[in-house]
């Protein structure tokens, strides 16, 4: 499973940071740095972050084109 | 409602990178049952590229674990490692380098930048001379990095040259910037931004030299040593970081009688390219880093944006507007934004900065650290840039959007006097080591003239 933030959005409320702070972290007071590629055991904290952002900054997905044909 | 007309057929999408997988996902969303394809030169599916010369270079992330998540699926055929080697408008037939030809209905054009390479292409090869584009470009840098270099040097002081400096002071290396221009950054956000960024540069140990060129990038045994600048002067360095800005992958159109050169392929607001006569084709579209497009909150300027957030969005309407009927169609407007993260700061704009005479600092100060920077050009908003204080910027956004009298009021302001406008010191893009990340390139689709740089 695949994140990605639009970086644009965020606004560095960190509530991501405080529920997955495995994945999201912020750099300085408030650049948000983060894994993309999210760790099986991570999936639930990532998802839950993901209804949490206050701006809804965040994507979840499967890997874009992995049924590349 | 009828069904659209134009929801069957073929489409080809050439580049497979955030513009690309956006476009084929709202094409789906939005009823296309037709046939698409993918166009890839690169190997790879789609992947994020921000994160490249931020947590990648950092050694935080590894290079393939930058894949983009999907949307939804798009039902696609992925051609992956093959480049598009040509356009027959006639025939409407995309050529690819190895020979094949996809016939299409509608086309969409999202084959982005590249690297612009070091001009001497014999010291670009030098063991240690790298540019920063692709994931396979991070992954060897990366790795370069976790060898721990004695000194690296980034030549050009833009977004991206800024960023791996400042990936390389949190590394502990020690790093080298060479600028033509007067400041980093000053290229996208004048000059008053461009003190701020040189101050803090030096603040983080960086060896910053404006006003200079890299005259020379010297080498022993196919190994890079060091470096030779306009001013007379050499310093030693493992790594080269080429950081001079993009090139527009539009050669592979030189042929193809659209309006497209090193500036990129011209469209209109809906973004269906122009030929080489001006004239607005109906079933060719472009959308991302290669578009030029008019904006009329720039005076319909012909703007070029090398932006995440204008790669999404303009996909989007090109999506839509390749499976709609002409009512139906929408205009790209979005305000352009983006972000940069460096030196622990978060840097972010809106609007464009170098459409501007004036600057004024309208909240915080360089001191602490933390501020926002407002442009105007004649008397109107254009831009606001942040430096940690991101939740502003919707404010100023919206100031942009409704063209509102620049100084802004002082309900902005967090001082009893706010500051007094000054020039915003937009240098000429020609004496910059750093091409602009937004460009304004003119009001005429059809201007293929452009001044081509020796660099350095």
């Amino acid at each position: 499973m695949q994140i990605v933030v639009d970086l644009n959005r965020c606004q560095g409320y960190a509530q991501c940071a405080f529920l997955a702070p495995q994945v999201f972290a912020l750099h300085g007071e408030e650049a948000l740095a983060y894994s993309p590629a999210v760790p099986d055991d991570q999936l639930d904290r990532v998802r839950k972050a993901a209804t949490a952002c206050p701006v809804q900054a965040i994507l979840v997905g499967e890997q874009a084109g992995a049924d590349a044909g | 409602m009828p069904a659209e007309p134009r929801s069957d057929g073929r489409i080809v999408i050439v580049g497979a990178s955030l513009a690309g997988l956006r476009a084929a996902e709202t094409l789906r969303d939005e009823g296309f049952r037709g046939e698409l394809t993918l166009v890839g030169e690169e190997p790879h599916p789609p992947y994020d590229r921000p994160p490249l010369t931020k947590q990648v270079l950092l050694g935080r992330v590894r290079a393939d674990d930058v894949g983009l998540p999907r949307r939804r699926a798009v039902e696609a055929h992925w051609k992956l490692g093959v480049r598009a080697s040509g356009l027959d408008p006639d025939g409407k037939k995309v050529l690819l380098a190895n020979g094949e030809h996809l016939p299409f209905d509608r086309l969409l054009i999202a084959t982005g930048t590249r690297a612009r390479p070091w001009p001497d292409a014999d010291a670009a090869r030098l063991d240690g001379v790298f540019t920063v584009r692709t994931r396979d470009d991070a992954s060897r840098l990366a790795e370069r990095f976790d060898a721990g270099p004695r000194r690296v040097l980034v030549i050009g002081a833009g977004f991206t040259g800024s960023e791996i400096a400042s990936v390389c002071r949190e590394r502990g290396i020690e790093v080298t910037v060479a600028e033509r221009g007067p400041a980093p950054l000053v290229g996208a956000l004048g000059g008053a931004l461009g003190t701020f960024a040189a101050r803090l540069q030096r603040a983080h140990g960086v060896d910053l030299r404006c006003g200079v060129t890299v005259t020379a990038l010297k080498g022993d045994g196919g190994r890079l040593t060091g470096a030779e600048f306009s001013d007379g002067s050499r310093i030693d360095a493992d790594v080269a970081v080429i950081a001079l800005g993009a090139v527009r992958n539009t050669e592979w159109l030189a042929d193809s009688g659209l309006a497209a050169g090193p500036r990129g392929v011209a469209c209109d607001a809906g973004c269906r390219a122009f030929d080489m006569y001006g004239i607005v084709t109906d079933d060719i579209f472009v959308a991302g880093d290669v578009a030029r497009f008019p904006h009329p909150l720039f005076e319909y300027q012909m703007l070029s944006l090398e932006h995440w957030g204008n790669a999404v969005a303009q996909a989007e309407v090109a999506a839509h507007n390749m499976i709609s009927a002409g009512p139906h169609r929408r205009p790209h407007l979005a305000v352009p934004v983006f972000w940069s993260s460096q030196f622990g700061l978060n840097i972010k704009s809106v609007g464009v900065p170098t459409f501007s005479d004036q600057v004024v600092l309208a909240q915080g100060s360089p001191e602490e650290g933390r501020l926002v920077a407002v442009y105007g050009y004649r008397g109107r908003v254009t831009a606001a840039v942040s430096v940690n204080r991101a939740k502003w910027l919707e404010h100023y956004r919206r100031m942009i959007e409704t063209a509102a009298p620049f100084p802004p009021g002082p309900g902005a302001a967090d001082g009893p006097e706010p500051a007094a406008p000054v020039p915003s010191d937009v240098p000429d893009p020609k004496v910059l080591s750093h091409g602009p990340t937004v460009a304004l390139t003119g009001h005429l689709p059809d201007r293929r003239l452009t001044l081509v740089r020796p660099g350095g």
